[in-house]
């Protein structure tokens, strides 16, 4: 009989023995008072909520998903799971015209591509920005993030051939980021990966990962885009490619978001995706590659590990992988959110907490007062960024500038 | 990936050891599946006069203070016990009569600082107890639900506003000549309770609450801090699936987060802690040791595994991992020859040489790392 097995309750929250560590290292509550915290909105209101769906609350959504909660259970609880899980279950408001906007980074995108330098102009402007705070609540103090006028997609294909010659190869899920806003991560990475004798391809058609969507309340359009990805990611697979992605977040929903909170079954492709960082540090740890460093390179590197990474428990192989680069001074930054959360900081509701939660790091990074941060998340970039002055890249855009 | 040493268990022994490894230039990486019991911790080390000094001094590396006054803890419950080594926010007195006239302040609606209690013990040895409450605007958030009501939220709150619970506790001091307040405070800033007790004008103390542990959990961070600037490596959120054993010797383990990437070390540390932690399992009919599947001393008779009276010494609270004297891992009666064990896991059979609870994790530690540096050491020509 199995019955511990059969009796198992969603996403573990029966374990929950009340012990409030996770509220002693949630990130939101000493900074929001309404927020209930991690203990209270997750496992014990999950237990009135499923008597009865009155005692949904709204005040959930000031929870970050940063995971926190999860990474230091003492009892295996998935505690942001089983909020977000309420959220999609029991939330039914329409969401937002901003939350639209917000979380489709990837129509945005689209739509701004072509007319790059003139959206980049009008959304830096001041009057913008105190107009998209007046009317839509997008708080003044941020900035959106550029856009490029060639997308990556673009770039690649027009490089397909060059790439073929490879005779290993690898997919690249590079997502909205990448492709409209920062291709040359995505040019840096090709970069590397034909350093050490790997051709890079696009996957046959890819969409944004949808966390965004999933935290602005728009699941369903997310799970429809998690299914279309899980269909591009298999035939990646099946071809006998592992699929290599840069943003720690887009590869965390996709190992672990949707099979958890959108329920779509990854387990075809899961194993096979991975985040560029640990695919290179253990070619290049085992011995089956090595990368040809400059000899004059030399930076103080301090490394923040995001929230999503922390929770993957990979950091280590992105700190590792820039330890390996001969003239670097290192430095592991405190593991600590950012505050941006991805949409979140950029709600005008949350612009101070969003900025007290990061004022440790903040604080940390001008103590160390690096030459540079690097990170692996690209909403973290900007947060440090336009919070420190700091310049924030990504360690694989630092190895293509540590090699010849 | 390769390391000299692998601890399971980021708890105190497994932070000690890492520690103590990490110090003499010994590449060590520690593996914890979710904070620990030091969330839990009293302030009290119990029998570990073989290390007191190790202790100090490995902990001050780490800016904590530990103390060692003789005389009488005061305990949360207004008991008294008798002081040994302990962290500097648990209070110790001379005699049992601590003062002429005693303050105690708790916060409105705090249940877990047991101020009644406290009065009346302290009524029995002499000292008159007068309680009052305070209630600051900044922690009335925290009041809406009442179990949001516990320690380290309060701490939280109070790292931002103690000056204001100062400002309220001396318009309530009459001419107590000593003041008791909740351990709520510093716990991101140790120096707060030291700044606390010079702002008011009685001699102050601080008594421990109800779990999580305030001063347990700063040390916590503190040491994991410490550990990680000496280039320790700590795996949080992760936890070991499987091990390679071969002749009495691990070789690697794979653990949930890393996968298809295998973890070698040429020595391996078991420090994951009791029931609580999952370092034992109590299945139906065997309380087993789940990740090496070690020999675990027990009561083969499941009758004699408790007493009915709760609050009579529980024997299987002396369960544990057996080892031989110098602390190597036994399986079917045969010792490791690279695995140790640790802490808790052990359960409480080792009383005899090493103590019980905090002090075990401790001794054991330091006697598991010496042993390993040893070991370094006649490997090098």
């Amino acid at each position: 009989m199995k019955l511990q097995e059969y009796t198992a309750s969603a996403h573990n929250f029966e374990e929950c023995m009340k012990c409030t560590i996770c509220t002693a290292y949630c990130p939101v509550v000493p900074v929001n008072p309404r927020y209930p915290g991690p203990k209270q909105a997750g496992p014990d209101a999950e237990r009135l909520r499923l008597k009865d769906p009155y005692f949904f609350n709204q005040a959930l959504k000031y929870c970050l998903n940063c995971k926190r909660c999860e990474v230091v259970c003492p009892s295996g609880v998935k505690v942001a799971d089983i909020i977000q899980s309420a959220r999609i279950r029991y939330d039914h408001t329409p969401p937002k015209l901003r939350d639209r906007i917000l979380a489709n980074t990837d129509f945005m995108g689209k739509l701004a591509r072509p007319f790059a330098p003139i959206v980049n102009g009008v959304t830096g402007m001041n009057l913008t920005k105190t107009v998209l705070d007046a009317t839509l609540a997008i708080d003044r103090h941020r900035t959106f993030p550029k856009y490029s006028g060639q997308s990556f997609e673009g770039w690649l294909k027009r490089h397909a051939k060059e790439q073929a010659k490879y005779e290993r190869q690898v997919a690249y899920f590079h997502g909205c980021y990448v492709n409209y806003n920062n291709p040359q991560l995505g040019k840096d990475l090709v970069k590397v990966m034909n350093a050490i004798g790997i051709g890079v391809q696009l996957l046959e058609k890819e969409k944004c990962c949808g966390v965004a969507l999933i935290s602005n309340g728009m699941s369903k359009q997310a799970t429809k885009n998690a299914e279309h990805n899980i269909a591009a990611l298999r035939k990646a697979v099946d071809k006998g490619l592992t699929v290599l992605a840069t943003s720690s977040t887009c590869t965390f929903t996709m190992r672990d978001e949707y099979p958890e909170l959108l329920k779509v079954d990854n387990s075809a492709v899961r194993d096979s995706l991975l985040l560029a960082t640990r695919y290179i540090y253990q070619l290049l740890a085992s011995g089956k590659a090595t990368l040809d460093f400059r000899p004059d390179y030399h930076a103080r590197i301090a490394y923040h590990t995001p929230c999503h990474l922390e929770k993957l428990g990979w950091g280590i192989f992105s700190y590792e992988l820039l330890k390996m680069i001969p003239g670097v001074e290192f430095t592991l930054l405190d593991s600590s959110c950012c505050g941006i959360a991805g949409t979140y900081g950029f709600k005008k509701e949350n612009y101070e907490a969003s900025q007290a939660i990061g004022k440790p790091l903040f604080d940390q990074i001008r103590s160390v007062n690096p030459d540079v941060v690097a990170c692996d998340c690209e909403t973290c970039k900007w947060q440090i960024e336009m919070s420190t002055g700091y310049p924030v890249k990504h360690p694989i855009s630092i190895l293509a500038e540590a090699i010849r | 990936m390769k390391f000299d040493t692998i601890i399971i268990g980021g708890g105190l022994a497994g932070l000690t050891a890492g520690i103590s490894l990490q110090q003499a230039g010994i590449h060590t990486a520690i593996i914890s599946s979710g904070q620990n019991a030091l969330h839990f911790f009293s302030g009290i080390f119990e029998s570990s006069e073989t290390c007191r000094e190790r202790l100090i001094r490995l902990f001050s590396t780490a800016g904590i203070r530990v103390q060692d006054i003789p005389g009488y803890h005061l305990m949360p419950m207004g008991t008294f016990r008798e002081a040994g080594l302990s962290l500097e926010d648990v209070a110790s007195f001379p005699e049992k009569k601590i003062a002429e006239r005693a303050l105690i302040v708790n916060f409105m609606g705090f249940h877990d600082f047991f101020s009644s209690f406290l009065a009346e013990g302290l009524e029995k040895e002499g000292t008159a107890c007068r309680i009052r409450f305070i209630r600051l605007p900044e922690m009335e958030h925290l009041r809406q639900s009442p179990s949001e009501m516990r320690s380290v939220n309060i701490a939280r709150v109070l790292d931002e506003c103690w000056e204001k619970a100062v400002a309220d506790i001396r318009v309530l001091h009459k001419d107590e000549d000593l003041i008791i307040l909740p351990q709520v405070f510093g716990l991101k800033d140790a120096s707060v309770p030291e700044k606390i007790a010079s702002a008011l004008p009685a001699h102050v103390v601080f008594v421990g609450t109800m779990p999580p542990s305030v001063p347990g959990i700063r040390t916590q961070m503190k040491l994991k801090r410490r550990f990680e600037v000496l280039g320790g490596t700590f795996l949080m959120g992760d936890e070991v699936t499987s091990a390679a054993l071969h002749e009495g010797v691990v070789s690697s383990v794979t653990t949930r987060n890393l996968d298809s990437v295998r973890l070698f070390a040429d020595h391996f540390i078991l420090a994951s802690g009791g029931y609580f932690s999952k370092g034992l399992v109590a299945t139906p009919n065997r309380i087993v040791e789940p990740l090496f599947g070690l020999d675990v001393f027990q009561a083969s008779d499941r009758n004699q595994w408790y007493r009915t009276d709760f609050f009579q010494d529980q024997p299987y609270m002396d369960f544990g991992v057996r080892t031989d004297t110098s602390l190597h891992a036994l399986k079917d009666g045969v010792p490791m020859k690279n695995l140790y064990a640790i802490g808790s896991v052990l359960g409480n059979t080792r009383k005899d040489d090493f103590g019980t609870a905090a002090g075990l994790a401790v001794s054991t530690a330091f006697a598991v790392a010496d042993a390993i540096k040893e070991s370094q050491k006649e490997q090098l020509p």
